[in-house]
């Protein structure tokens, strides 16, 4: 889960300590003007859940009101990344002197907090990780003995960082601090500046919620944007479903992530293109019948491959949601069977009794058949 | 990290649904499990072995050499840390979700503690034969049969796939090392590598891999030295890259972790890498025949 920009900073940085510029949201060109009016010189900014604003043209400065609506005018509906800006940023315009960058994230493989600091933050920040990773300092934190002022001193020793060398190394700290507390899985200030008459300032914030902590993070879990999804997407994360629709032709249903994606890569490897990313595995293994719903809902389907590998997951109890989802149904669509695992003979007949359908033994022969289906 | 016949298993969550079910198959299948865990039932025997109020209490009664916890999400990360205070070798995590805060201070509890901890979020461990821990069908004699192939899997299901394939082509497997589907697990691709490079039964090794992470990538550095043969199935070719991290995931993967990077790691270190889970066994098949060993 994402926060924007303006709910990362009011809900995380501003609890943290971590200084933000004067800043306002504003959902019309009328509210935005009158933000410059009293912040006075501003940048504009749209509000989504992705990077990349200022080359799409979602950052504007504005010095005086009327340019403060013009700005949020051009920028308002505006669609960066498939979001549609329904809101924007109006902030205090900072005198910056120089842009830091400064993270704290999931390291895969330290299983631990990695603390990331940069003094040339700004939008190359990928570039330069790629062509200098020397000018990128890390840190792992060990969560036993967690991350304090010495340690950020240590971090940023030899940098030349002058006055900010304080203020920086009390961000980091409070970074660290408010990365733990608030389940993050990533927080990141970029550009971290500072400003003339050496104030260091949080100018940007991405923050990521772990998808896993949202129900003991009610109130940013609240405050995240939700997920851009379609209506079918939505009509499954409704049953706790994760379903993604894409345009090919061949629906797949299948149960654990692995699996599901196997089986879209067979049925691209023999020349089809799978129509949706649906898995029922783990918990989700009672819910075949509002999955199958789901699949067949989408409009590009020409054939079908229920490919069930079953451990946790129980084939039988798989089965019998599929089949009774398709007696309701009555799609017009040729369906393809692989079933094995727990439950597995129990799981065939039904398939066999109930809709006359005779399951594969191997996957790749169902997909085959399938893939030639849809053609 | 390959369970052996006779270790005696602890269940933590025996008397719950899911935790009852699947130690009635691992019993069913040879497992030794010898006790349980529930704070609430402690002094109870449940499917004939008695229960504890916690695995620190077990282990005073009853040595254990593996504890599978079936334990929900908020409160996986105390039942793990029970077991690592229990001084357990081997801690099998099946919860799927726990908070990746809880999954860091799990790993970080485990580190130097001689507790090794498999998943979060796997399915578990198989040797066909011998016994298997967690919620895999290893009692299902199409799926799992004893032989020399060492298959390792982030997924459960298809791990069960491939170990399906691999028995149609009469290619027993010698362990099944169910790693995790989590991001941030205890025992990686390349560890369980190693566990079957020493493993003197396993004479070819399947390697089940995902796009995401860069785990597949480190195992294939390990792979270059090793004499077994190796063939790998990486999941996710037609699937789109996750791009949640932003700026700071591509500093720290440095365009690491998709399906090219995977593959192109794995070949260039003599990995033969497969295209379908069929293809997987007949790949080893082959090698069989090649090498003119008994796999």
């Amino acid at each position: 889960m994402n926060l924007e920009e303006h709910a990362a900073k009011d809900k995380i940085l501003k609890p943290a300590g971590v200084p933000i510029p004067r800043g306002r949201v504003c959902t019309t060109p009328q509210e935005a003007a009158a933000a410059v009016g009293d912040i006075g010189p501003s940048v504009v900014k749209a509000q989504v859940p992705t990077g990349k604003r200022g080359k799409a043209g979602g950052i504007k400065m504005a010095d005086q009101p009327s340019e403060g609506e013009a700005a949020a005018r051009e920028i308002l509906g505006m669609s960066i990344g498939g979001n549609r800006v329904e809101r924007v940023l109006v902030e205090e315009r900072a005198a910056i002197e120089r842009e830091f960058y400064a993270a704290v994230l999931l390291d895969l493989s330290s299983l631990s907090p990695l603390i990331l600091f940069s003094t040339e933050g700004g939008m190359d920040i990928e570039e330069i990780a790629e062509q200098r990773p020397e000018a990128i300092r890390r840190h792992v934190v060990d969560v036993r003995e967690g991350f304090g002022d010495a340690d950020a001193a240590a971090m940023l020793a030899g940098l030349d960082l002058g006055s900010a060398a304080g203020p920086v190394a009390a961000i980091l700290v409070k970074l660290y601090r408010v990365f733990r507390e608030s389940d993050a899985e990533l927080v990141e200030i970029n550009p971290l500046a500072l400003l003339r008459g050496g104030l260091v300032v949080a100018l940007d914030c991405k923050f990521v919620l772990d998808d896993a902590a949202g129900e003991r993070q009610p109130a940013l879990a609240e405050a995240a944007s939700p997920a851009k999804l379609t209506r079918l997407e939505e009509h499954g994360a409704k049953h706790g479903l994760k379903f993604i629709q894409l345009d090919g032709n061949v629906g797949v249903l299948a149960n654990g992530a692995g699996l599901t994606m196997t089986t879209m890569d067979v049925i691209d490897h023999f020349g089809g293109r799978p129509a949706n990313f649906l898995e029922i595995g783990g918990e989700a293994y009672t819910k075949a019948e509002v999955a199958l719903d789901l699949v067949l809902s989408n409009p590009g389907i020409k054939s079908l491959v229920v490919n069930f590998c079953g451990a946790f997951a129980r084939t039988d109890v798989m089965a019998d949601g599929v089949v009774r989802a398709w007696e309701k149904l009555k799609p017009n669509i040729p369906a393809f069977f692989s079933i094995h695992g727990t439950g597995e003979e129990e799981a065939v007949k039904l398939v066999r009794d109930r809709l006359g359908i005779e399951p594969y033994d191997l996957m790749e022969d169902a997909v085959k058949a399938a893939v030639e289906a849809a053609r | 990290m390959i369970y052996r016949h006779g270790e005696s298993v602890l269940v933590q969550g025996i008397t719950g649904k899911q935790g009852s079910f699947w130690a009635q198959k691992m019993m069913g299948c040879g497992t030794n499990v010898v006790a349980g865990v529930n704070p609430k039932r402690a002094g109870d025997t449940h499917l004939g072995v008695p229960i504890f109020r916690s695995a620190v209490e077990a282990a005073r009664e009853t040595p254990i050499d593996v504890s599978v916890i079936f334990i929900p999400p908020s409160m996986a990360r105390d039942a793990v840390i029970d077991a690592i205070d229990a001084s357990v070798r081997t801690i099998v995590v099946l919860t799927e979700h726990i908070p990746s805060r809880d999954v860091i201070d799990i790993h970080a509890r485990a580190r130097g503690s001689g507790s090794r901890i498999v998943g979060p979020n796997t399915a578990g461990i198989v040797t066909p034969g011998e016994g298997f821990v967690g919620i895999m069908p290893g009692h299902n004699t199409h799926i799992f049969k004893p032989g020399h192939v060492g298959v390792i899997s982030r997924s459960g299901s298809l791990g069960t796939l491939i170990c399906l394939n691999l028995t149609r082509a009469d290619l027993g497997q010698s362990a099944f090392i169910g790693i995790g589907g989590d991001p941030m697990i205890g025992t990686t691709t390349r560890d369980a590598l190693e566990a079957l490079d020493r493993d003197e039964r396993t004479r070819a090794v399947a390697l089940v891999g995902e796009i995401g992470g860069t785990m597949e990538e480190d195992a294939a550095e390990y792979a270059r030295q090793m004499k077994k043969p190796i063939a790998a199935f990486i999941a996710g070719r037609s699937s789109p890259p996750d791009k949640k991290m932003g700026h700071a995931g591509a500093i720290v993967t440095g365009g690491r972790g998709g399906y090219a990077s995977k593959r192109d790691a794995l070949e260039k270190n003599g990995v033969r890498v497969v295209d379908t889970p069929q293809e997987m066994a007949r790949v080893l098949a082959e090698a069989r025949a090649d090498q003119a060993v008994q796999v």
